[in-house]
C-alpha cells in the first residue's frame, strides 16, 4: 500500500463536545437574563458588559502572549464568558474604568496567575468582583433603579435605591419584622424590576437560562438544587425562630442567589467532579449564603460563599468517590 | 426498557452501512498465515512440522496449558514454515504459514446446512467438544470458552447470558448471523445450558436491532427458560459486567469474575461456534467480519477463513476506499488502528473499518477543564481524569487505591472530553505498572 495508515489507539469515535460548545451554551444561557437588564437599566447594562467582556477578553490575549509566551486560547469563549460573568455581578451604572480594573483582576490574578483555562482555583469573575467590593464599595452598592423602557434613553438613571438585601438586613439587625413591608412585592422580583446588580434581577429569565443548561447537559442538577433547597431550609428555621428573619422566598428571588447557583457555582474548574461531592459543596454555599446573610457585615453573600466552597473543592474530590461499580452498599 | 446502571456513552451507531447484508463467504487465500495465538492466556504448541500435509479442522496446535485453546488448520494444505512474524501492530507473533491446497475437510466434520437437535451429551462432554474445537470468546476478548464453563469449586452459575448487545459502532456480525442462524444459536444456548446446569438463560439486544429482537423472541418462545430482553442502546452494555447488571441487576465486584454473581456470559458469535463444534463437530476456523465504513464500496458481513490475510479479505469487499485515513481491526471505540494489512484474519478480528482521512487525525488536547464529564461518563464508577494524572506521574500506589484496575478499557472518557485529552493513552500504562506490582507482591507472598 502506497499511502502511509494512520494510527493512533482507541477510541477513534468522539463525542464532538469541546470546551467552546460548553461556553458557549452558559453564554447561550445568559441571554434572557441579559435581555432583562438590558430592558430594566438600558444604556448602562450594555456599556458595562461590553466594556468587562472587551478587557477580560484582551488581558488575556496579552499575559498569553506577552507574559506566558502561550498560544493565547481566546477562541475556547471561556474569557468571554468570565467577562459576562463579572459583568452580572456590577452595577449597570458603575464607572467603566472600575470595570476594568475588576476584568484585570478577574483574569490576570484569577485565572492566569495559575496557568490559565482549568488552572485556576477560584472562580475568576467572582475573584473580580470580590475584589472590587472590598475596594470599591459605595459603587459597588449604590444600585439605580429599574426604569422599565424609560431607561432606554441613555444615560438618565440617577436615582438610585437599597436592594431587597440591604432592606432585610436592616429588618434583622433591628429585629423588626415591619421594616420587611419596604420590600418589593414577589412579582417585581420574579420578573426583576428590584435593584441590584444587572444580571441577577429577574429571577425568571435567571431560571429560564438554568433550564437550558440542563437540557444540554451543559451542568447537572446538583449544585443548583442543592444550593436552592438549602438557602430554602435554612431560611425557613431562621425565619420561625429569629426576629426579623425575612421568608424563605425573599432569600430565594433576591440579589446573586439564582445567578450564583445557576452560573457561577457550576463553573466546571472550580467545582466538584463527582455527584455527592457537588451536593456537599452546593449545601455548604447554601449554608453560608444565609448566614452571611443573617449575620455578616455584608448584605449580600453569594460570591464569598462559592469563593470559600471553591476552596473547599479539591479536598472534596479528595475524599469524595464516585459510587464505584459493585462496590457493596454500605450496611 | 432496562440499561446498566453506571456511566455510559451515546456514540452515533453507524450500523446502517453493513446491517443486513447478508454473509458472503470470501475465497480461501492461496498462502495463509495462521496465528499461534489467538486468545487470552498461555500459548499454543505446534503440533505439525514444516512438509506436513494438513486438512482443514486438524489440529495445528495444542493449548499450552488450562486457560488457552487449541488452533486448527482452517485451509487445506502444506505446511511450509512456523516462525515468527509482525502483527497489524508491529508486535511479534508467531504463525504457521500454510500454502493451500484444495479445501479438504477432516472426516467426520458435518458441512451441510441441516439444523441438528438432538444431542444425548453429558455437561462434562459438551464441555470437553467446546475445548477441543479451540473456542474462545469472539466478542473481543478471547479468553477461552470452556474454562468459563467450568466455574472454581463453590461457586456456581444460575444464569446464562447471551451476549447480542453488538454496542460497538459500526459493527454489524453479531446481528447478521442472529438473523440467519437464531435457530442455531438457540440450539447453542440450550448446549451451554445443559453444560451448565443452569435453568435459565437471558438473550440481550439493543433496541436498534429490532429485527434480531422479533427473531430471538420468536424462537425463545418454543425454548424451555429461554428470554429475551430488549435494551436501551448504551455503550458499553456489550461489556461483560454492564450486560449482566442491565440484565439481572447484579453488579460484578472489583477484581471478581461473573461467575461471583452467578452468571456466565457468552456471545452470541461464541454460542453458534459452540453449536457447529459440539453438533458438527468443526472445530473455529472461521468468523463472521463486518467489512464496512462511510465510503466502504462493499459493506457487508463476511464469513472469513482464519489465516485470510487482511488484504485478500478487504480486496473482496471491494478494496480501500480513496479517502481512508486509517483501518481500524474491530470497531471505532475499542479496535485498534493497523499500520498494514498482512495480518491475516483470526479469531480476534470481528470488523475491518475504514475511516475517512478527515476523522483520523486527533484533536489538539486543551487544559482540563474540571467538568467531571469522564467521571460521569464512567461505566466502573472511576475517575479518569484523575488516573490519568497520576498515571503520568507514576503513582502506582494511590492508583491501586483508585481502582485503576477496574478500568475496562472502554474508551467512554475520552469520548466525552470536550477538551479531547487522551486520557487512556495515560490510563492503559498506568494500569499495566499496576498489575505487574500486584503481582510482584502476590509472588513476594507466596515465598
Amino acid at each position: 500500500m502506497a499511502k502511509q495508515l494512520i494510527v493512533n489507539p482507541a477510541p477513534h469515535a468522539h463525542s464532538g463536545d469541546s470546551v467552546r460548545k460548553n461556553m458557549l451554551n452558559v453564554i447561550i444561557a445568559l441571554v434572557p437574563a441579559f435581555a432583562v437588564s438590558l430592558w430594566a437599566f438600558g444604556w448602562g447594562a450594555l456599556m458595562v458588559t461590553a466594556t468587562s467582556v472587551a478587557a477580560c477578553v484582551l488581558f488575556e490575549w496579552l499575559i498569553a502572549k506577552y507574559i506566558m509566551k502561550q498560544q493565547p486560547t481566546i477562541c475556547d469563549l471561556s474569557a468571554v464568558l468570565t467577562g459576562l460573568l463579572l459583568a452580572f455581578n456590577l452595577p449597570s451604572n458603575m464607572p467603566l474604568w472600575i470595570v476594568i480594573i475588576g476584568a484585570l483582576v478577574a483574569i490576570g490574578v484569577g485565572k492566569m496567575t495559575f496557568g490559565g483555562l482549568g488552572q485556576n482555583p477560584f472562580n475568576p469573575a467572582l475573584v473580580g468582583r470580590v475584589f472590587l467590593l472590598i475596594s470599591f464599595p459605595v459603587q459597588m452598592t449604590t444600585w439605580p433603579r429599574p426604569l422599565g423602557f424609560a431607561s432606554a434613553m441613555p444615560f438618565v438613571d440617577a436615582e438610585t435605591g437599597a436592594t431587597p438585601l440591604a432592606a432585610m438586613k436592616e429588618a434583622i439587625k433591628a429585629g423588626d419584622a415591619g421594616l420587611l413591608d419596604k420590600l418589593p412585592d414577589l412579582w417585581d422580583m420574579a420578573i426583576g424590576m428590584i435593584g441590584g446588580s444587572f444580571g441577577e434581577i429577574s429571577a425568571i429569565a435567571l431560571v429560564i437560562g438554568g433550564i437550558y443548561l440542563l437540557c444540554t447537559k451543559t451542568i447537572t442538577w446538583h449544585i443548583p438544587v442543592s444550593i436552592l433547597c438549602t438557602v430554602a431550609l435554612v431560611s425557613g428555621i431562621f425565619y420561625l425562630t429569629i426576629p426579623g428573619a425575612a421568608a424563605p422566598q425573599y432569600h430565594l428571588l433576591t440579589g446573586g442567589l439564582l445567578l450564583g447557583a445557576i452560573f457561577m457555582a457550576t463553573d466546571y474548574v472550580t467545582s466538584p467532579m463527582t455527584p455527592w461531592g457537588q451536593i456537599i459543596y452546593g449545601i455548604g454555599i447554601g449554608v453560608i449564603v444565609v448566614v452571611i446573610r443573617t449575620w455578616g457585615a455584608y448584605p449580600e453573600g453569594v460570591s464569598f460563599a462559592i469563593l470559600i466552597m471553591n476552596a473547599v473543592t479539591p479536598l472534596l474530590n479528595m475524599y469524595i468517590r464516585p459510587k464505584r461499580f459493585g462496590e457493596k452498599k454500605k450496611a | 426498557m432496562k440499561t446498566f446502571r453506571i456511566g455510559g456513552v451515546h456514540p452515533q451507531d453507524n450500523k446502517s452501512y453493513s446491517a443486513n447484508q447478508p454473509i458472503v463467504e470470501c475465497p480461501l487465500p492461496k498462502h495463509a498465515i495462521v496465528p499461534l495465538v489467538q486468545h487470552i492466556g498461555a500459548p499454543t504448541q505446534p503440533v505439525v512440522a514444516v512438509g506436513d500435509k494438513v486438512k482443514v479442522g486438524q489440529l495445528i496446535a495444542k493449548a499450552g496449558g488450562f486457560v488457552s485453546a487449541n488452533v486448527h488448520a482452517p485451509v487445506s494444505g502444506k505446511v511450509t514454515k512456523i516462525e515468527e512474524t509482525i502483527d497489524a501492530y508491529g508486535a511479534k507473533m508467531p504463525a504457521i504459514f500454510i500454502d493451500v491446497e484444495g479445501d479438504e475437510w477432516m472426516p467426520g466434520i458435518d458441512r451441510t446446512p441441516n439444523v441438528v437437535r438432538e444431542c444425548n451429551l453429558e455437561p462434562k462432554a459438551i464441555i470437553d467438544k467446546i475445548a477441543d474445537a479451540g473456542i474462545v470468546g469472539l466478542g473481543g476478548a478471547c479468553f477461552p470458552t470452556h474454562v468459563k464453563l467450568l466455574p472454581p469449586p463453590g461457586k456456581k452459575a444460575d444464569v446464562l447470558i447471551v451476549n447480542g448487545v453488538e454496542c460497538e459502532p459500526y459493527l454489524t456480525c453479531d446481528h447478521q448471523l442472529m438473523l440467519e442462524h437464531g435457530e442455531e444459536i438457540m440450539i447453542g444456548i440450550q448446549l451451554l445450558m445443559k453444560a451448565l446446569g443452569v435453568k435459565r438463560a437471558i438473550i440481550g439486544i439493543e433496541k436498534n436491532k429490532p429485527d434480531a429482537i422479533k427473531r430471538m423472541q420468536e424462537l425463545a418462545s418454543r425454548s424451555l427458560g429461554v428470554e429475551v430482553k430488549p435494551l436501551k442502546l448504551k455503550y458499553p452494555q456489550g461489556g461483560e459486567k454492564q450486560l449482566i447488571d442491565a440484565l439481572i441487576g447484579r453488579q460484578v465486584p472489583s477484581g471478581a469474575l461473573p461467575i461471583e454473581v452467578g452468571a456466565v456470559v457468552d456471545n452470541v458469535a461464541t454460542i453458534y461456534a459452540i453449536y457447529e463444534a459440539v453438533m458438527k463437530n468443526k472445530p473455529l476456523v472461521s468468523r463472521v467480519m463486518t467489512i464496512t465504513g462511510k465510503s466502504a464500496k462493499k459493506a457487508g458481513n463476511y464469513l472469513v477463513r482464519f489465516g485470510t490475510p487482511l488484504q485478500e479479505v478487504i480486496d473482496f469487499a471491494g478494496g480501500v476506499p480513496e479517502d481512508t485515513g486509517k483501518i481500524i481491526c474491530g470497531g471505532p471505540m475499542m479496535g485498534r488502528a493497523m499500520n498494514s494489512l498482512d495480518m491475516p484474519a483470526h479469531k480476534r478480528t470481528s470488523g475491518i473499518l475504514f475511516m475517512p482521512e478527515a476523522e483520523s487525525n486527533r484533536v489538539e488536547p486543551q487544559n482540563c477543564i474540571r467538568c467531571g464529564k469522564c467521571v460521569q461518563a464512567c461505566p466502573m464508577g472511576l475517575e479518569p481524569y484523575l488516573l490519568s494524572k497520576l498515571s503520568a506521574y507514576d503513582k502506582i500506589e494511590e492508583l491501586e487505591k483508585r481502582d485503576i484496575m477496574d478500568c475496562i478499557d472502554c474508551g467512554c472518557c475520552v469520548f466525552t472530553c470536550p477538551s479531547h485529552r487522551p486520557l487512556l493513552d495515560y490510563i492503559r500504562p498506568g494500569k499495566a505498572k499496576v498489575g505487574a506490582a500486584i503481582r510482584a507482591r502476590q509472588a513476594e507472598q507466596k515465598k
